[in-house]
């Protein structure tokens, strides 16, 4: 995650304080991990230091939260383009998933078994994100759906594993896609 | 009553199915299966292709007859009923949903919505104004008077969800209702049933593949080889 993209992304609709910012990406951004205050901190420094930011007004009164900071039309532009910058495919082939499944399949324990054991602890997930995101707004759906279809690949996968698996072993059966 | 689901009957579950035996030729459809489905509750049916989901699905609402095994709905034997009393029970207490058909493509929304009513002997008008009610509760009344063979798959979807949803049935049984449709309409689709059937306490047994479906439910059992699935249990 880019912190300075998110803030800018932030920032667009209108000024906000670092405090609002910390505590809107955690809201948005930080479901596994909140951000810390002096990182958001230090990124606002660096982005006004570059231009993309200013600082719309300055209260008075101790503490470092009274500056309140707007994007600047460079801020603006440098979003548009990390926008529209296709992110580069993640790799997933190192999950600790991927090489329980494998072991378990080619040492030939049973595909319906290991595929049966996982789709319940995810289906326990996947529940609790459908709650969620029936009960909250359009950005806790995105973000509940996000997840979920994430999971659900996960399923997909051990299941044509295992059939693959129990194709190599009989290889008379004959349905499973190459 | 709705929400939580509740055991009806003489302590047991609403629908209850024992030792299920299903043959064709040579083929296993059921083979000795065992589920019980609890008042009110929505349950999932997953499994792969040829498990004997639908068959199963089949059996529990008395349109198939199993080989042997008994099929109990509020304690009761399918097999003990005369014919005129267990197409009573479908067409009153029971509601479905399929991939396909069951619609018919000539009428139009409204008209199939209110059919089941009208059959069961309410007037048209009043038949009419509840199928209008309730397309517009699955946000298609502005295709309620559109014949159904010109409608996209996923608005036919909602229509024959209402159809199943109009008669107030006690339970609903559906074979991959969203199999046919994009993610976000079959999410919609899921979505609009299980609201209306959780506000009714409708008890739904819901054949599905897809896992985000299946999420929806409050429980999930894994068909296969026409039996439940032991390591399936979800808590
Ligand atoms: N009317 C029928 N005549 C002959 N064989 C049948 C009939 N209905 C089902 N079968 C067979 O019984 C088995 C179980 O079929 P069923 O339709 O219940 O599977 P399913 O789990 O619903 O599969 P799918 O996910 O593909 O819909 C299959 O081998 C199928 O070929
Ligand atoms: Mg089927």
């Amino acid at each position: 995650m880019s912190l300075g993209h998110a803030l800018l992304g932030l920032l667009e609709d209108r000024p906000r304080h670092g405090y609002e910012l910390k505590h809107l990406y955690d809201e948005r951004f930080g479901v596994s991990q909140s951000v810390k205050f002096g990182q958001v901190y230090t990124t606002l420094a660096r982005l006004l230091r570059d231009g993309l930011v200013d600082i719309s007004a300055v209260e008075s009164g101790g503490g470092p939260d009274r500056k309140l900071y707007m994007i600047t039309p460079e801020g603006v532009a440098d979003l548009e383009h990390w926008l529209i910058d296709p992110q580069p495919p993640s790799t997933f082939g190192r999950s600790v998933l991927f090489a329980k499944v494998v072991i378990a399949l080619m040492s030939g324990r049973p595909a319906d078994e290991v595929l049966d054991l996982q789709r319940a602890a995810h289906l326990v997930r996947m529940r609790e994100l459908t709650e969620r995101k029936l009960a909250g707004d359009a950005i806790d759906a995105l973000a509940c759906d996000f997840e979920l279809f994430h999971l659900e690949a996960d399923l997909r996968w051990i299941e044509l594993a295992g059939a693959r698996v129990e194709r190599l072993r009989s290889p008379r059966t004959r349905d499973v896609p190459e | 009553m709705s929400g939580t689901p509740t055991i009806e009957g003489a302590g047991g579950p609403l629908v209850h199915a024992e030792g299920l035996t299903k043959r064709f030729g040579a083929t296993v459809a059921l083979d000795g299966l065992t589920l019980g489905v609890a008042g009110g509750e929505i349950l999932a049916l997953l499994g792969p292709s040829g498990s004997g989901k639908s068959t199963l699905l089949l059996c529990l609402a008395g349109i198939l007859r199993p080989d042997s095994g008994t099929v109990r709905y509020r304690g009761q034997a399918l097999s003990d009923m005369a014919d005129a009393v267990l197409t009573c029970l479908r067409r009153e207490e029971f509601g479905f949903v399929f991939q396909f058909g069951q619609l018919v493509p000539d009428l139009t929304a409204v008209e199939n919505v209110s059919l089941p009513l009208q059959l069961s002997g309410q007037k048209r008008g009043l038949a009419e104004e509840r199928a209008l009610a309730l397309l517009t509760k699955l946000e298609v009344e502005d295709r309620a008077g559109k014949r159904v063979g010109e409608m996209s798959g996923g608005q036919a979807q909602r229509v024959a969800v209402a159809r199943a949803l109009i008669a107030e049935p006690k339970v609903i049984f559906a074979d991959e209702p969203t199999g046919s449709l994009d993610s976000l309409n079959g999410e919609v689709v899921m979505g609009l049933l299980l609201a209306a059937a959780r506000e009714r306490g409708t008890t739904v047994v819901l054949v599905t593949h897809e896992p985000r479906i299946a999420a929806y439910a409050d429980r999930e059992v894994v068909v296969r080889d026409g039996r439940i699935s032991q390591h399936a249990v979800v808590p």
